[in-house]
Order: C-alpha cells, then structure tokens, then sequence
C-alpha cells in the first residue's frame, strides 16, 4: 500500500510531503507525488513517530469483559500509538513463553499495533519463584521487558536475582514500586485528602522506599531497572540521584500523574481512583519538571479498562485504574507543550524513541527517514473539545478525563505504513488486517 | 410549636461539612421542639405521614437502626428496613442494586449505614434514586447525626432551657483516642468549628491521620496535660482492640495507662467537665464504669438526644418535596 502526506510539520518544525511504500518510508522531501497513493493531506498537522507505550493492560487472556487484544490495539491506535507493551498481569498471567507467544500473535493478526508482551517476574505475579524468563526471551515474542505490575517485586533477594538474570537478556525489571505492608488496604494518598475523606493512606514513602532499594541493588547488579509510575517528587528526586550515580535506571511518568491531583477524590468519584494513586499539586509540579529535564525518561499510559459496575460503586470497593491511551497524547499537550515545558521533538524522545530503546523495540531511531519503518501520527494540537464517550475507542470508559475540555486531536495513525486512523476515525479491523 | 414554622429543607445530610452554623443550629433548634414532642401524652407528630423511609443498614448498628427507626416512628413515617443482619440486604450485594429496588418502591429517605467512606455521597450524587439521603455512619467518614447530637447534648448540658438559637462559642472540647479510624471524631470537629468550639485531639501519633495538621483543631499524645488545661467537654473515643495487631499500640493495658478515662485521671477533672462517650463503651479500657456513671456524664443524654436530632433530620431533609413525588 502506498500512501503520500503533503505538508506535515516534522517534531523539529520542518515542513515536508512524505512518500510510504512497501511500509517504509520511500521518499522525503517537498512536491512529492504518487499516481495510485492514498494521499493525506497534513497541512497544519503535526507528524509524530508512532507512540510508543510502555505500559498497557490489554487484559486478554482472561478479561475480555475489560479489553481484547483487538480493542486495546483500536484504542491505542485511536490515541496515535504504533506499539503497546501488554502488561503480564492476565489469566493466565504472561509467565511462559506459550502465553506471550500467543497474546503477540494476537496482536500481529489484529495490526493495529505492534503487541509486545511483557513477561511476568515471577510465576503467576506471586513474587515468590522466577518465571521461565529465558523462555520468554527466546521466545517468538523476544520479551525484553519483565514486570510483576500491579504488584510489587517486594522480596529484595528476588529483586536482585531478577536484575542480575533479566541482564543476560538484555531485558529490564520494570518495577511497580510499592511497599506491600506500608500500603494495606491503601485507597488514596497519605495526606489532606485522605485525612479528610476517611480513606485509607497510601504514603509517597512507600513507593520512595522501594525505589530507594532498587536502584542501590541494580547498581549492585550492574542492570537495567526501569521505574513504573513515578508519582511523587521524592521518587523523582532518588532517579535524579541514581542517575547521576550513573545507575542504569530509566522511569516512566503517566499521563493523570502530569495533571491530576488527589483533590479529584473529593466527590468520591472512582474513575479518579487509580494506583499509584493522584498525588498534591507539588508532585504534579516536580514530575512535569523532571520529565522535561530528562530525569524521568518516558510517558507511559498504564491504561486499565475496567467494566462499568467496578467503577459505579463506593471509593473502596472500586478497581484501581484508568484508561488512558486515547487521551495521552492530548494530556502531554496540556500539561507539557502548551506549559512550554516541552517542545514537540521532546514529546517524540518521551513517547516515542526512548520507550522503544527500553523495550528493545526496533525501527523507532530514525523516524522520518527515508528507509525506516512508517509508524507515524498526524495530530492537529490546534483543536479543542470536551473529551466525551465517543473519543474512547477500547471496551471500556473508565476515563477521568469525560466532560474536560481537552486539546489536540490525531487525525491518522500509520503503523507500517498501513493507515489504522484516516481523518480522525478508525479504519475497520478487516482493512488494517488486509494492510 | 409547630415543626411547620421551620420552613425550606435539606436536601441531603451527608456531611456536617455542608451545614453552615445557621443551619445546624436551626437543627439544633428544631431537635429542641422534638425533643419537647416527647415529653406529650401521645409523643407523636402527623408531620410525615405518607412518607416512607428506608432505613439501609449494610453494616449493622442495631443502635442507630433503632434510633431512626423511632425518629421516623414519631413523625408518622413508614419505615422499610433493610439490614445486612437480616437477609433483605445480601452479603455483597451491591450498593445500586439495592438502591434501585429502593427506588421502584417509591421512598422518600433513604436511611444509609455503610463500612465503605463515602457510600452516602456516592449514593446521592448517583442518579440511582430520586429519594434523599441521610448519612447514617459512612466507613471512617463520617456520623452527621452523631456529631448533631453530641453538639446538641453540650449545648443543653451548658445552657440548659436557654439553649434555642446558641451555638457553641468558646466551648472547649478535648476529644481522645483512635481519631484516625472515627468518623465520630471527624463528625465532631468539623461541627464543633462550624459552632465556635475549640477542639483539641489527644490520642498516640499513630491514631493521628497523616494531615490533621489542616483541620481547624490542636493535637497532642498527653492526656494528662489535656486534663490539667481543664477542658469543658472530653470525649472519649470507643478503642478497638484488633487495632494493636496492626501495630498502632502495643496492649491494652498500656492504651488505657497512657490514653484512658482512668478513676485517677477523673478524679483530676473539673467538676463541670462534661464526659461523652459515642458508645458502645469498653468500660475499664477507655473510661472507667465510675467515669462513664458519674453525674459529669453525658453519656445518657447523648441517647436521648439521638432520637431528637434524628426527627429534625428527617423532618428537614423531607419537608422540601412534595408528598408522595
Ligand atoms: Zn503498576
């Protein structure tokens, strides 16, 4: 399939048509022409490389009630998104070879994005043996990426041997950082608000504690560690510490963390009830700085459907989560580029580039050029709307973001070069399939 | 008197935190004329007839079941009840499913007791049911009505027939113990500070939330220096003993040497301090049966007055729709 851009501003602010062949990228430059290309034409657009997640629940095998592989993937491209690492925590949990191999392949067939599984830890997230990690390694899916997510690798022993194996793989212990016992029953941060609300604490300490821990024993260990949700500003200020130490330590932010804050929960409302939870403003304020300053590496989703009745229920009795893939890329607008805080080229290093060196995800290094893969988003950041229903293209709706006048908008997704969105909508799954 | 002079309603009480103090001492005011209701012949007002009441107790409190149940009795409510002790409410079971059946019965007032912080709120802001909600004890929330009625029983226990109209202005409450897990507490200083009273909170670091240090009170792990500043009202908080395994004291013996309403520590008490207790006591583990007997305490006209500010309650909160909508 061929397919010709005219007038896409590149992140550096160049202005240039593009030229998709064979998937790739064939032709840059201006006054480009194709005889029987799909033309697209992106005057205003901003061109982005495909969106890169590092942290998605897709939650097939085993809730498909919540999300599939198939809507996860619409959902993420929708958001602008080429690839989508699928968290480990489903049933059965991706702790063999067999389990990723098989949510990969969904993903392949589907070809919205590009699936890549996450291995568990440790078998069935139970934090107590190491999962066949080799196996998943060498696997079909080539899982380079290993997480108990959800739960924390509480046990340092464990922790330290997972570093030390995970690195002859060349793969990375992503850590949910929190300390079990200091989180008990946990609904909201330790604070003001949960003074107030009468909901159970869930302290900054015990998330800092546990990264405080992991960065010592991956500098130990000489690996690779990456940081899930950093959502306070001590637990940015230890990365900013370890990375000068030179640790070989990577953190990833999530979209609520950069605008939310703990006072959402005043109303009770569940869908801003999530883990880690919505920090205060001084946090919010401490991670937009230290993901612009490079301290914290990448944005991440960690979006987590969830069906209606887990949500319309009281606080505590209420799932932890949000779906988040397709309102991110509008979210680090707001909170990142329209605050000046970060300009588009960055917004390609957080969402893009440096989540797929993470995950060892290839095709990613040299976006816009000519022979590279075409994972591309076009997005008009000049529009403005309240962010309703009809914007969320998963299974679920748990979105805390419904009825907030939100910026930008994509208007074409590429992955591969096969168009997943074209003028703002969808394309059905058997195109996208067909390529 | 008559109720009908208090004119327009609540719409909810969910928390004392949307009370003004003009409107809680309006509801002061009118548990007063309750309150009088009881001392008749035949203690009853046609008031609410017609309207029904369901009283949805998901955790069980036979206490303020009971309560309500007489309060609504009063004013010639119907009362439904359902409570988790009983089968009408099914272990589990959600809150909008039972919202719902609710709500195809045509209630006016939902009564709710929930374990879960909040569940009143969620419950009124929901959609589910068109019918107003009283918060009848949510999670470690709060207690509206218990914080009504201990605010109530100091008012009468310090102006006495003089009450109508007063809040509590000066007043100086020292409230003890486990202010991390009570929603009475929480009931109590937001009120309290709505009145004019000062609030003062003694009870180990650990039983203090993380972040009272922005409620309009003071704090301190003293009980003794509490006592010695000679406060007008100390309220002990019920203890609950499974809190030690999670490592918030070390035993009983030591919560009750450091924190309790020992016969000792009572005997260094003013004379007209009063002593409140919320209920059910453990008596000998935070206050002493002397203590919680004596005539300093308030602990009997706390009951009483539960049932007045309950009726006034109920009053306001339906009072505002028409009958039978
Ligand atoms: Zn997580």
């Amino acid at each position: 399939m061929s397919v010709l851009i005219t007038g896409a501003a590149l992140p550096d602010g160049s202005v240039t048509d593009l030229r998709i062949d064979g998937g790739v990228i064939v032709e840059v430059g201006a006054g480009l022409s194709a005889a029987k290309a799909t033309r697209i034409d992106a005057d205003g657009l901003r061109a982005l490389p495909g969106l890169v997640d590092l942290h998605t629940h897709l939650r097939e095998p085993g809730f498909e009630q919540s999300e599939t592989v198939l809507t996860g993937s619409r959902a993420a491209a929708a958001g602008g998104y080429t690839a989508v690492h699928a968290m480990a925590n489903t049933s059965p949990v991706q702790d063999t070879a067999g389990v990723v191999e098989q949510v990969q392949s969904l993903g392949e067939q589907h070809g919205y994005v590009t699936v890549r599984p996450v291995g568990a830890v440790t078998v069935g997230l139970a934090g107590e043996r190491l999962s066949e990690i080799g196996a998943m390694a060498r696997s079909r899916a080539g899982v380079r990426v290993f997480s108990d997510d959800g739960k924390c690798v509480h046990d340092a022993l464990l922790m330290r041997r997972a570093l030390e194996y995970v690195s002859g793989f060349d793969g990375v212990v992503a850590q949910h950082a929190q300390e079990p016992r200091l989180t008990e029953g946990a609904q909201l941060n330790e604070g003001v608000v949960s003074a107030e609300l009468g909901l159970a604490g869930w302290p900054a300490v015990a998330e800092e504690a546990i990264i405080a821990r992991d960065v010592l024993l991956a500098e130990a260990a000489d690996a690779r560690l990456h940081i899930c949700h950093v959502s306070t500003a001590g637990s940015a200020e230890l990365v900013r510490w370890a990375k000068a130490r030179g640790v070989r330590v990577t953190a990833e932010v999530t979209p609520h963390h950069l605008l939310l804050t703990e006072d959402a929960a005043r109303g009770y409302d569940a869908r801003f009830k999530v883990n880690p939870p919505l920090r205060r403003d001084e946090d919010v304020q401490a991670l937009r700085a230290a993901l612009a300053d490079g301290t914290i590496d990448v944005v991440a989703t960690d979006h987590a459907p969830h069906p209606i009745e887990s949500k319309e229920c009281a606080w505590q009795e209420a799932s932890f989560g949000m779906v988040g893939l397709e309102s991110a890329l509008s979210i680090v607008q707001q909170t990142m580029v329209d605050t000046g805080l970060l300009d588009w080229a960055g917004v390609a290093r957080v969402m893009s580039r440096v989540p797929a060196e993470i995950g060892r995800l290839a095709g990613y290094d040299a976006p816009f050029s000519v022979g590279s893969p075409a994972h591309l988003t076009l997005y008009d950041p000049a529009v403005s709307a309240p962010f309703d229903v009809g914007r969320l293209r998963g299974l679920s709706v748990n979105s805390p973001y419904l009825g907030r006048e939100l910026p930008g908008r994509v208007i074409a997704t590429l992955h591969r070069g096969v168009p997943t969105v074209l003028d703002g909508e969808l394309r059905d799954p058997e195109e996208v399939a067909r390529g | 008197m008559t109720p009908a002079t208090h004119d327009a309603g609540l719409r909810n009480l969910l928390s004392v935190r949307d009370l003004d103090a003009a409107a809680a001492v309006r509801i002061l005011d009118l548990a007063e004329d309750m309150a009088e209701v009881a001392t008749r012949e035949v203690p009853k007002l046609p008031a609410l007839r017609g309207r029904t009441v369901a009283n949805l107790f998901f955790e069980d409190s036979t206490r303020t079941r009971l309560s309500f149940e007489a309060a609504a009795k009063r004013l010639s409510a119907d009362v439904i009840t359902f409570s988790a002790k009983g089968s009408s409410v099914s272990k589990g079971e959600s809150l909008k499913d039972t919202a719902q059946t609710i709500a195809a019965m045509g209630v006016d007032a939902v009564v709710l007791r929930h374990s879960a912080s909040g569940a009143a709120r969620v419950l009124a802001d929901s959609g589910w049911i068109d019918a107003a909600v009283v918060n009848a004890g949510d999670g470690t929330h709060e207690h509206p009505t218990q914080g009504l009625l201990d605010a109530f029983a100091m008012r009468k226990r310090r102006h006495a027939d003089a009450s109508r109209g007063r809040d509590l202005a000066g007043l100086r409450v020292t409230i003890v113990g486990d202010i991390l897990h009570s929603r009475v507490a929480r009931s109590n200083v937001w009120l309290l500070h709505t009145l004019g009273a000062e609030v003062h909170l003694v009870a180990p670091r650990t039983l203090l939330p993380a972040g009272v240090g922005a409620w309009p009170v003071t704090t301190s792990s003293d009980l003794d220096a509490a006592i010695a500043d000679e406060p007008d009202v100390l309220m002990m908080l019920r203890i609950q003993s499974e809190r030690m395994h999670a490592a918030y004291f070390p035993h009983e013996r030591e919560y009750s040497r450091q924190w309790g309403l020992t016969d000792e520590r009572f005997g260094r008490l003013p004379a007209g301090t009063m002593v409140m207790h919320p209920g059910p006591m453990n008596r000998g583990l935070e206050i002493s049966a002397k203590a919680a007997d004596s005539d300093a305490s308030v602990i009997l006209d706390q009951v009483t007055s539960g049932v007045s500010i309950r009726m006034a309650v109920l009053y306001l909160v339906l009072s505002g729709a028409a009958a039978g909508a």
